[in-house]
């Protein structure tokens, strides 16, 4: 990515301490005449990156604030750092790497585009992705999950090269998560089936990996797999869970 | 093993009067009436009847009429039919009851109990007709000093994102999905009209809609469906929804057989499947988080839009409301427990939530104490039958009020309940193209015109009899509201005097 912003115009701006209304206004100033801007000195300002369009893109250096590319709308986003909570709320598309960790709540509701977090994330993370069309979004955890992990998960696909925390998954009812750890049988929420992972799972896993590793290259420890063999999948034996749930009175 | 279920209603035929037409056969989804193959005659399959009176109605000789089922119950007043047919259902299926519409129970309706004031003699009273009357409202927070330059005539302090209504009465939230496209296109084709807004519910905006987002609160919901920077910036207002009156601290459940092709890229998810709004948004555990939509909507928007978050009318309704406002709402929408639905599990309908008229005068009252009543605009529903019950609402504390079931009505609806089965004979809450194409949206926001220009005019007659000639000077103006068959506590929640006093 880095090598290709090279023609690109690129500018440099200094949040330091700014309120996140006055940032975020430089921000777009910045982005206005240019491809690329560059965040130095990132104080968890809230909201950067919001609702940003396709062919632009962020590099962050510091620690961005909640609610990163919240309805980020086709703009590539790097951070050199760890991320906060929210981080691709309600996305619509585009590309984000964290060279580190992020909170809770990671691509709450997001419909496409790709978030990359080389590290472990938070709770709540990727509830109710869904996919629609050519839209199908996508995130690589790095690392570990916190509890409800793809909770209501309607569509897309999450990857999880740690270890899961509790009710994984609960109301899944589309999509699919490929899991390095098998669950154990108690722990397969109800409607839910877990399989390893079939040839057409592992070409897009590998593809996946294979990215994660780039995006990463020389910030992973040695022997990292990426080849996505032992892979289990997990996947919703129905679209309609609740089908039954409900009775005219 | 099913048990046998009574029918709810009987279908009467005046045998002289019908001749045969058939017009009932085609009108009903429900396949209550059927042809007999041998005799050729006309006969009703009484169960699956909803009372919809479609067939009534459009029965060129009146030869029809719906009826109760005659059945005498067992005398008990507590095990009445309906309680038994509903215990059933359960046996037979193991699942929840749905159902639609308001909540029908026979609660108290405070709006009966709150009559209001006319001028006699002095500060005389002011004919409508006549003089000019100013209904309009601007909804959206209202700056703490507004600073004018009175030489050049011209507002100096940067003013709030606003929205403009010419008629204190908008539209309440329907999606796409839970009513057709044909009757959400007549709500936005009326409110062009009327000048005030349509509200996309969560369903996302449909593209034949787009031309009408002047008059559009685009809503932003649990499951975020059809939400993106295009959808946001399309909408005159954003509406956050927390909660909904008739279903107060669930989600919501579009069932996969009402997703089609057209549902389905307007909300942006895959076709068949169950569309899912978790209970809470997942993004929001705290008043804090709150904040956090709220303003990161109005990053999406460049500060350019009013956000409204619409809240259900429950206990506490009045410190929920205060912590609303200072996350930074522009609008709070309060929908009380009568408020319509296309579908919501039945014991949750009729017993969760409290009145619209104590929720409105509450949350009022604890704004106003708290000093931040002007930072944000009240908005109600839930429900307000006819201009009467506006200007009670506006006399407590709205700025607005919003209609649902009202404007439904206009369009046919006979309250029969049954919105969740997709069957609607008046093309209203159904996907099926032979009933959709039923509903003219020409010809049906005609008619919402109508009704709201009938409130309007309504409304001015009544603010005329009080001599108030605007409707900022009827606001929260509760001495204009007396109390009738009210205890001292309910008048005391309501802030109104008794009846002669």
């Amino acid at each position: 990515m880095t090598e290709s912003t090279t023609e690109k115009v690129v500018r440099s701006v200094e949040l330091g301490t700014a309120h996140f209304k006055e940032a975020n206004e430089w921000v777009r100033d910045a982005l206005d005449t240019s491809d690329v801007v560059e965040l130095q000195e990132v104080f968890a300002q809230r909201y950067l990156g919001c609702a940003m369009p396709a062919g632009k893109r962020l590099e962050i250096h510091g620690t961005p604030g909640n609610d990163m590319a919240s309805y980020l709308d086709g703009g590539e986003i790097e951070v050199f750092g760890n991320a906060q909570d929210q981080v691709g709320n309600t996305m619509n598309g585009g590309l984000i790497v964290i060279h580190g960790r992020c909170g809770d709540a990671a691509g709450y509701a997001m419909r496409g585009g790709e978030v990359f977090i080389r590290d472990d994330c938070g709770w709540r993370v990727g509830i109710h992705m869904k996919q629609y069309e050519s839209h199908c979004p996508v995130i690589v955890i790095g690392g570990n999950a916190g509890s409800f992990l793809g909770e209501y998960m309607a569509g897309g696909i999450i990857v999880l090269m740690g270890q899961a925390g509790e009710y994984l998954g609960t109301g899944m009812h589309g999509g699919v998560m490929y899991l390095r750890d098998p669950l154990e049988a108690n722990d397969i929420p109800d409607g839910l089936v877990l399989e390893p992972v079939t040839e057409e799972d592992k070409a897009t896993l590998a593809g996946l990996l294979q990215r994660y590793g780039d995006y990463f290259d020389g910030e992973l420890p040695a022997g990292v797999d990426l080849s996505g063999d032992g892979f289990y999948c997990l996947r919703p034996a129905s679209s309609r869970p609740y089908a039954s749930l409900y009775a005219n009175s | 093993m099913n048990t046998p279920t009574l029918p709810r209603y009987k279908v009467l035929r005046d045998a002289d009067a019908c001749i045969n037409c058939g017009v009932c056969v085609r009108e009903c989804s429900h396949h209550v009436h059927q042809v007999n193959q041998k005799t050729g005659a006309l006969v009703a399959r009484h169960g699956q009847c909803v009372n919809c009176q479609r067939c009534v109605l459009f029965c060129p000789t009146t030869a029809l009429a719906i009826d109760r089922w005659p059945q005498v119950d067992s005398g008990s007043a507590n095990w009445t039919l309906k309680t038994m047919q509903d215990i059933a259902k359960q046996a037979d299926t193991g699942a929840v009851l749905l159902a639609s519409m308001g909540n029908p129970q026979d609660y108290p309706i405070y709006w009966d109990h709150l009559l209001l004031n006319a001028s006699q003699v002095t500060n005389p009273s002011i004919d409508p007709l006549r003089e000019p009357m100013e209904t309009r409202v601007f909804l959206g927070s209202r700056p703490d000093l507004l600073k004018i330059n009175e030489r050049e005539q011209r507002v100096l302090t940067q003013m709030p994102p606003q929205v403009k209504l010419d008629v204190p009465i908008m539209f309440s939230a329907m999606s796409f999905g839970s009513i057709s496209l044909n009757a959400q296109k007549a709500l936005a084709l009326a409110a062009k009209e009327l000048g005030t807004f349509f509200n996309t519910g969560e369903g996302g905006l449909h593209q034949d809609l787009e031309s009408y987002g002047d008059h559009a609160v685009v809503q932003v919901a649990s499951g975020r469906f059809g939400v993106d920077p295009h959808y946001l910036n399309t909408g005159s207002m954003i509406e956050i929804k927390i909660g909904q009156g008739a279903k107060p601290g669930i989600g919501g459940h579009l069932p996969g057989e009402k997703i089609n092709a057209e549902v389905s890229r307007t909300r942006m998810i895959p076709e068949g499947t169950d569309a899912i709004s978790p209970a809470p948004h997942h993004d929001i555990y705290s008043i804090e988080d709150l904040r956090q939509l709220i303003f990161s909507l109005k990053e999406a928007t460049l500060y350019r839009k009013p956000i409204a978050v619409k809240i259900a009318a429950v206990h506490n309704v009045s410190a929920i409301a205060s912590g609303v406002a200072r996350a930074g709402a522009d609008v709070i929408v309060i929908d009380g427990f009568r408020g319509g639905t296309g579908a919501a599990p039945l014991r949750i309908r009729d017993s969760v939530g409290i009145p619209i008229e104590f929720a409105l005068a509450a949350v009022d009252q604890r704004l106003r104490d708290e000093g931040i009543r002007p930072k944000v605009s009240l908005v109600v529903g839930g429900s307000i039958r006819n201009s009467a019950d506006a200007v009670r609402a506006i006399a407590l504390g709205a700025d607005a009020v919003s209609i649902a079931s009202a404007a439904l009505i206009a369009m046919g609806c006979r309250q029969c309940q049954d919105c969740s089965s997709g069957l609607c004979n008046w093309g209203i809450a159904t996907q099926r193209p032979e009933l959709t194409s039923r509903l003219d949206p020409e010809a049906q926001a005609e008619r919402i015109i109508n009704l709201v220009r009938g409130w309007n005019l309504e409304i001015k007659e009544m603010m005329g009899g009080m001599g108030i000639n605007a409707i900022d000077s009827l606001r929260g103006n509760r001495l204009m509201l007396r109390g009738i068959g009210l205890s001292d506590k309910e008048r005391e929640i309501l802030g109104v005097k008794c009846a002669g006093e």
